[in-house]
């Protein structure tokens, strides 16, 4: 339609009248072919995915594998290296490293996250050689009080991981049951689970 | 009305009504009566069309739309209603306080006020004006005049925009509108809204679209400037959002805000019910002469279902223009009135009523041209289905194979 009235505004045709009776040809059959896509539309599937109501598989699974929800840290996988500290652009990981002066040994005795500041890009993932931090797929939920959105994943120090040779045998928890465990005073969203007596696609919510 | 309400009153108490003292009482209550109904029938129908229009907006987008209030969101325009009136009625500091105030009504009542005169079945009207038609293109100027009143009175730069070209879009497009209803009117060679469905016929063929190539281009013309007249999509020029915050009615809220929309989806019942009347044939049933729809309740009521079915077809369609069609600029707006509309509608107002004169309705060639016209729309429309099977075939073995399920979904299967 707009190119049809663009020709009229602005005529370029050496012949005015033929032009016009373009014009409404091009008009006419434009709207029209307009109309069929749109009326198409009304027969195709939408692709909303109805979170929490109407679900055919949990959330988890819907998700895809790389979603960057809440940090979590294994921390027995860490090696220390604390390049995730130094990378994060708005500095929300803090990690403090301890020297036994008798043995010395080095203890990891601080790794905070602080998820209210963190923007989730995902640098610190990048940069980790062992997989120790990483993205889980929790994303929803509220807190009280700001400060327990800082996740303290140390409850004793712990030594720095030795790097093996093949990283085939560090077993991966990307479950987020580390992450859950921290959260504080956390409210997450009611919880919908398939309701099999109204069928695979409807969901109840769990009291 | 008169003679229903008079049939009724012997109905009733069983006396003659010219003999009665109660007479005028009995006639207020009728007109009581008839105007408390067509006010909610209007109102009703622009608030469940508010509805049905997001659903079918969203199934054309690819999203489900509103589905939260009530099963299946169906009662979302209520919930929306009742949270309008609930807000504050805010009058800007600095507005024209009556005027602000008086503009809502002047919509409301330009709108309401063209339902009297709009046919529901045969009998079935409030009042068959003998000057129907002329009165629906009168009173719907008052939107106009309610429209710039809004913009002018609100003292905002956006309103007054929205309202100035309101006020050039509405006064240029009644032009076309009305030379292409004079088609009609000459055809009908009448003015009111039943003499003009009762010159129609039930068959396709018997409608007045069908009547002669410029029947079908009055058709046209008429149905699209009716949409500028109604501020729909294409031409929502005077409530653009993306260039006026929301043009004339930016500073009104609550229940003032309220008439507007509510106005502008029943004046697509308005529009719906005139394109149906005028040129679809209106309530008239298939094959069944007049008298026969006269005496049988069974037919008005199959007539008024045949009406409603043609008059939400038409809504339908404006409502799909308006997910089809991007909004015209200004000067495309008026430059297809005046170098399209305004010379082509005259144009078959003449050839109207030269081919008149020349096929006769009742001739046998009349009726040979007609089914040929028919048959072309016909083909039209089969085209138009075709296209859409065409799109919808391109389309489907991408679509499964991204998202891993059958593309069928009919817009009745309810998500």
């Amino acid at each position: 339609m707009v190119s049809a009235m663009e020709n009229a505004v602005n005529a370029k045709s050496h012949l005015p009248v033929f032009q016009y009776f373009k014009n409404i040809y091009l008009l006419v059959v434009s709207i029209l072919e307009g109309m069929a896509v749109t009326m198409s539309y009304l027969f195709r599937r939408p692709i909303t995915i109805q979170y929490p109501y109407k679900m055919e598989e949990s959330i988890d699974t819907v998700l895809p594998p790389q979603f960057r929800g809440i940090l979590e840290v294994d921390l027995p996988y860490c090696i220390a290296c604390l390049r995730c500290a130094n990378t994060c652009p708005i500095d929300c990981i803090a990690i403090d490293l301890e020297k036994n002066a008798e043995t010395k040994e080095r203890f990891i005795t601080r790794f905070d996250i602080d998820i209210s500041k963190c923007m989730f890009c995902g640098l610190c993932v990048e940069g980790c050689s062992t997989g120790a931090i990483h993205h889980t797929k929790i994303f929803s939920g509220t807190s009280h009080y700001i400060e327990n959105l800082v996740l303290e994943f140390v409850d004793t120090p712990v030594r720095p991981f030795k790097k093996p040779k093949s990283m085939e045998d560090i077993p991966f928890d990307k479950s987020g049951k580390i992450a859950k465990n921290k959260l504080k005073d956390f409210f997450s969203p009611p919880e919908f689970v398939i309701d099999h007596r109204k069928g695979e696609k409807y969901t109840r919510r769990v009291r | 009305m008169k003679e229903l309400a008079d049939r009724l009153f012997l109905m009733i108490f069983n006396i003659e009504p010219a003999n009665s003292p109660y007479l005028a009482l009995w006639y207020a209550l009728i007109i009581f009566l008839a105007s408390f109904i067509l006010l909610n029938f209007a109102a009703l129908f622009a608030g469940i069309t508010s509805f049905v229009e997001r659903r079918i907006a969203a199934r054309i987008q690819s999203r489900i739309g509103p589905n939260l209030v009530g099963p299946q969101g169906i009662i979302q325009w209520l919930a929306d209603g009742i949270k309008l009136f609930l807000k504050e009625d805010l009058v800007p500091k600095d507005a024209d306080k009556i005027l602000f105030r008086f503009a809502p009504y002047f919509v409301f009542t330009g709108l309401f006020g063209a339902f009297v005169a709009l046919p529901f079945g045969y009998g079935i009207i409030a009042a068959d004006l003998n000057i129907g038609i002329y009165y629906i293109l009168a009173f719907t100027s008052l939107v106009v005049l309610g429209i710039i009143m809004g913009g002018w009175s609100s003292n905002s730069k956006w309103a007054l925009f929205g309202a100035l070209r309101s006020a050039a879009q509405i006064i240029s497009y009644e032009i076309p509108t009305g030379l292409s209803l004079m088609i009609v009117i000459m055809l009908a060679g009448s003015l009111s809204t039943q003499s003009i469905i009762m010159a129609q016929g039930g068959w396709p063929w018997e409608w007045f679209v069908f009547h002669s190539p410029f029947t079908l281009v009055g058709f046209f013309i008429f149905f699209t400037s009716s949409l500028a007249e109604g501020n729909r999509v294409p031409f929502d020029l005077p409530e653009a959002e993306s260039e006026l915050v929301s043009g004339y009615n930016t500073e009104y809220s609550g229940l003032r805000f309220l008439i507007f929309p509510m106005a502008e989806w029943a004046n697509m019942w308005v529009v719906g019910a005139l394109v149906t009347l005028t040129y679809l044939g209106g309530w008239q049933v298939p094959g069944v002469s007049l008298e026969a729809i006269q005496s049988s309740l069974l037919l008005i009521l199959i007539g008024i279902a045949i009406f409603c079915i043609k008059s939400l077809a038409v809504v339908f369609i404006i409502i799909q223009l308006r997910w089809t069609l991007p909004r015209v600029r200004v000067d495309q707006m008026a430059f297809v009135c005046w170098t399209y509309f305004v010379p082509i509608s005259l144009l078959s107002l003449i050839g109207t009523m030269i081919w008149m004169l020349i096929f006769p309705w009742e001739t046998i060639i009349g009726t040979v041209i007609r089914i040929v016209m028919f048959g072309i729309g016909a083909g039209v429309t089969i085209w138009y289905l075709l296209r859409i099977r065409y799109n919808y075939i391109t389309d489907k073995p991408r679509f499964e194979r991204f998202k891993e399920a059958p593309q069928w979904y009919p817009p009745w299967k309810m998500p």
